[in-house]
Parts: C-alpha cells; structure tokens; sequence
C-alpha cells in the first residue's frame, strides 16, 4: 500500500538579511514516521521546524502539510518549543498550561471535554498530581513534560519537537524518549542529542545549511556503540552524504 | 450618575475605579512584559496635552487621541522590529514629552501648572472623568472576561498561540489601545509619572502570591485599594500631597514583598 506523504518540501530556501540559512531543501516525510533532524549548533534546524510549523515564510520553494500550506494545518500540528524556561514567575498552573492546547480561534471558553482531554493526557504522563501547581515550581524535565502534554492534548496528527530533551537530567531523557517511541502518529525530532538515533527513528536528516537523509537511522552501530563522540558522528554524515 | 457627588465621594469613586484598570492592565501589562511600553505611552502622551492647550479643544480628547496615535505606533514597531524596540519606544517617549513642552510654551497667556498633570491630583478629579473611567473599566472587564484564555496563551507562549489559531497580532494591537486608554483615564487622578509605579507595583506582589493570572487581578485590585484608602488617610492626618502617599505606601509595601521573597 502506498503511504500517504504528510509533509513534502520541495526547493526550499531561507534567508536572514543575505545570507542563506537553508539552501536548496528537499524532503518528503510520510504519515506516522518517526524522523530525527541532527545537526550542528547554527546549521538550521530550529529555523527548519519553525518554516514547518509556518512560523517563517521560505524565501524561495515550498512546503505543504497534507497538500496545504502550514499555516492552514497549523492548529492539526502538536509542537514542543525548545526553549521550556520562559515566563518563571507567571502566575500559571499546570492545568492552564495543557489547556491552551485546546484553544482555538472559534471557542472563547473551554468545554467540558476540552477539562477531560487534559486529565487524561495529565494521567498518560504521568502528571496528575502537578495539575494545580505553578510551573515555577517545577523541574526541568516536569516542564518539558508539562510542554508535551500540551502538544498532545490537541490530539495532532503531526508532532514536532525542538530539543524535548535539553537540559533535562538522563532519567528524564530516557523517559521522554519512551512516550515518543510508543506515540502512534507522524513525529519529528529535531535533537543535539545523538542518542536519539537509538530510540526507535526511521530516518535520519542531518541539516547543515542543506539536508542530507539517511534512510539507516544508527548507521549499522549497535545502540552499545552509541556513546561515540557528536563530532565524529557528523563527520562521518559530511562525508557520506550525498552533497 | 456621578452629578450629586461631593468632591470626597468623587475622589472614592475614582479610587475604586482606577483600581478596577490598575488591576486587568497593570496584570496583562506584567505577564507581557510591556511596562516600558506602557511608561512610553503614558510620558509620550503629555504631547497631546501640549497640543489640546494650544489648540483650544478638550485635554481629555487631545490626550486620548494622541494616547492611542503613540499606541499604535508602538504596537507597530514593537511587533514588527522587536530586536530594536527598547531604541524606539524611548524615542516615542522623549519626543512625546517635548511636543507637549513645546505646545505648551507656545500657548499664548497659558501658565501651564505642569506639575499636576505629572503627579495629578485624586481629591480633585471632575465628573466627566469619572464617566469616562466608568467607560474605560467596563471595556477592560468585558476584554479580560472573554478573551482571558487567549490572552494567557499569548503571554505565555506566543508562538504557540499563534499556532493555535489565535490572532496574536490582532490582540498586541488591542491591549495596547486598552493601555493607552487606561493611562488616559489615570492622568488626572495619579498624574503621568506616577501611573506606572501603581500600575506595577500591586501587580508585581499579586503576581508572586497567586497561581493564576485570575488571582493575580483579584489581589491587585484589593492590593490598590489598601494602597490607595491607606495613602489617602496618611494624605488627611499628615497635609500631604495624595499621589504622593499612596505611591509611598506602595512603595513600602513592594520593599517587604521584595525582602520577604529574598528570604
């Protein structure tokens, strides 16, 4: 059976002021992969997911998310920011939090269901007790997960996530990774952490200016190889892929 | 409705319905972080103090005109150039400021008792005021009433909302305008330079003892009143300037908050 494409880049290019962040991208992601984007600090990933998620305009090129443009699939996409320290002293439970990923531009007041999908959410996640607590009173890895209970909770067809495991301790690392494995639906990690190539990708994009796929997630190394060094790893991807 | 009042039960009134404002906007101005926006507005809106003199018609329009002229410009220029926006609004501020003492010097015969419109005076605030702040408090009561979900994801994440399908713009532009009014609204009762010390001062203890974004505008409301019944009786007792007690009872109240959090 032939899959269905989700999100298909065709051409694309991206500039800040003159000179090009992304050149040239080309990419086809089918319903219900699981793709990694890796890459070094600068070389677009954040600016790739954020022209995804319609956020960014492409200078050149197109993108469509089930054959539309992103901004008109926007509210059908869950997104995980990478920053997830902002706005501390926000007076804002956790509850308030998951919620706006029921908000949309027809209905001012939440409903009934819109209060049950976040319990439950809260529940798979494991958060049900923090739903009253305020986010300054939270942990590092609480608040991603709070963040992704709020990409969840809108029930998206496609998930993308910048950096879900920044900053976060390795349990908690080790934890989100296993909610991302057993999600069923289109997912798209962007991560600086290489151990993600172990953690159950189809395919892998690595993004330095261009977009290089390999169809071999872990390169043929066993997850136990996996402690090798970031540097060599996109070394090994800069002289194998296919410029 | 505000016809038969003594000029004590104006000055109640005003209190009660400048707290009402200080609590919604000086909450969603904190959450924002829009209080130097806010301070641009309020300073560059002497401008349409100037201009009003000069040109003879009312300083309440003049001042509310130009209030919302300087808040679109700000809205403008701080969503489409956010890198440089601290450049800019303390160049609306300053020229805001200079236009109004400029009008003012030019107005023939007018010896402008500038010190009462920048520390303003709530024992004497005239009953179209009081209308015009009733007006201004009901619009703010319906804006945070219906739009209170937007506006927290806004504050919060504004990327996220957008992705949400709210319309962030849409709403910067309108809490702006509702800032600008508000400050309109307050000149005459705490004066320009003193609106954004109560505008931030009740907000920021709430926003340290609350949870939510309701609770926060709950505890600045009562916050503003005891500031402002307490600063008026020590006004009374003690033959001192009003706005000047109520901004000092604040101000000490925001030192213990301070020291009290420290620890």
């Amino acid at each position: 059976m032939k899959k269905q494409i989700a999100i298909e880049v065709k051409n694309l290019f991206f500039k800040y002021d003159k000179e090009y962040i992304l050149e040239d991208i080309n990419l086809k992601i089918y319903e219900n992969e699981y793709i990694a984007i890796i890459g070094p600090n600068g070389g677009g990933k954040t600016t790739f997911l954020k022209l995804l998620l319609g956020l960014l305009t492409p200078t050149k090129g197109s993108i469509k998310v089930y054959d539309k443009p992103p901004s008109r699939y926007k509210t059908s996409i869950g997104y995980l920011p990478q920053r997830v320290n902002f706005n501390l002293d926000m007076p804002i439970s956790v509850k308030d939090i998951v919620l706006q990923g029921r908000l949309n531009s027809k209905k001012l007041f939440y409903e009934k269901e819109d209060y049950k999908k976040c319990d439950q959410i809260l529940e798979k996640l494991d958060l049900k007790d923090l739903k009253e607590r305020k986010i300054s009173q939270l942990s590092g890895g609480q608040r991603q997960k709070i963040l992704l209970a709020r990409a969840l909770v809108s029930e998206p067809k496609i998930l993308i996530l910048d950096e879900p495991t920044a900053s976060i301790d390795i349990k908690g690392q080790k934890e989100i990774y296993k909610i991302l494995k057993e999600l069923e639906l289109t997912k798209i990690v962007v991560s600086h952490d290489i151990k993600i190539l172990f953690e159950g990708i189809d395919r892998v994009a690595y993004i330095n200016r261009k977009l290089f796929m390999h169809e071999n997630p872990n390169f043929g190394l066993k997850p136990a190889e996996g402690h090798f060094c970031e540097m060599e790893l996109f070394d090994y991807l800069r002289k194998n892929s296919d410029v | 409705m505000f016809e038969t009042l003594t000029l004590f039960e104006n000055s109640i009134v005003a209190v009660l319905l400048l707290c009402v404002a200080v609590s919604i906007i000086g909450s969603l101005m904190l959450i924002n972080r829009y209080g130097y926006i806010a301070a641009s507005i309020a300073h560059g809106s002497y401008g349409g103090i100037g201009l009003a003199l000069y040109f003879g018609f009312s300083i309440l329009l003049g001042t509310t005109l130009f209030a919302i002229f300087l808040a679109l410009l700000l809205a403008i220029i701080t969503y489409k150039n956010p890198q440089r926006k601290d450049t800019l609004i303390g160049v609306i501020w300053a020229v805001g400021m200079s236009i109004g003492i400029v009008f003012v010097d030019l107005t023939p015969g007018y010896n402008a008792n500038l010190m009462s419109f920048l520390f303003g005076d709530i024992l004497m605030v005239p009953k179209e005021d009081l209308v015009f702040m009733g007006v201004v408090d009901t619009l703010l009561i319906i804006f945070v009433v219906f739009f209170y979900n937007r506006l927290l994801a806004i504050a919060y994440d504004r990327d996220f909302a957008y992705l949400r399908g709210i319309n962030v713009k849409f709403f910067h532009f309108l809490t702006l305008f509702l800032i600008a009014l508000t400050v309109v609204m307050s000149i005459r009762s705490v004066g320009l330079i003193l609106i954004i010390a109560l505008f931030s001062i009740p907000p920021f203890i709430a926003e340290r003892f609350t949870n939510s974004l309701k609770s926060m505008i709950l505890l600045s409301g009562i916050l503003c009143l005891i500031f402002c019944f307490t600063g008026l009786y020590l006004s009374y007792i003690l033959n001192i300037s009003a706005t000047a007690a109520i901004i000092l009872v604040s101000a000490v109240a925001f030192s213990i908050s301070f020291i009290k959090a420290k620890r």
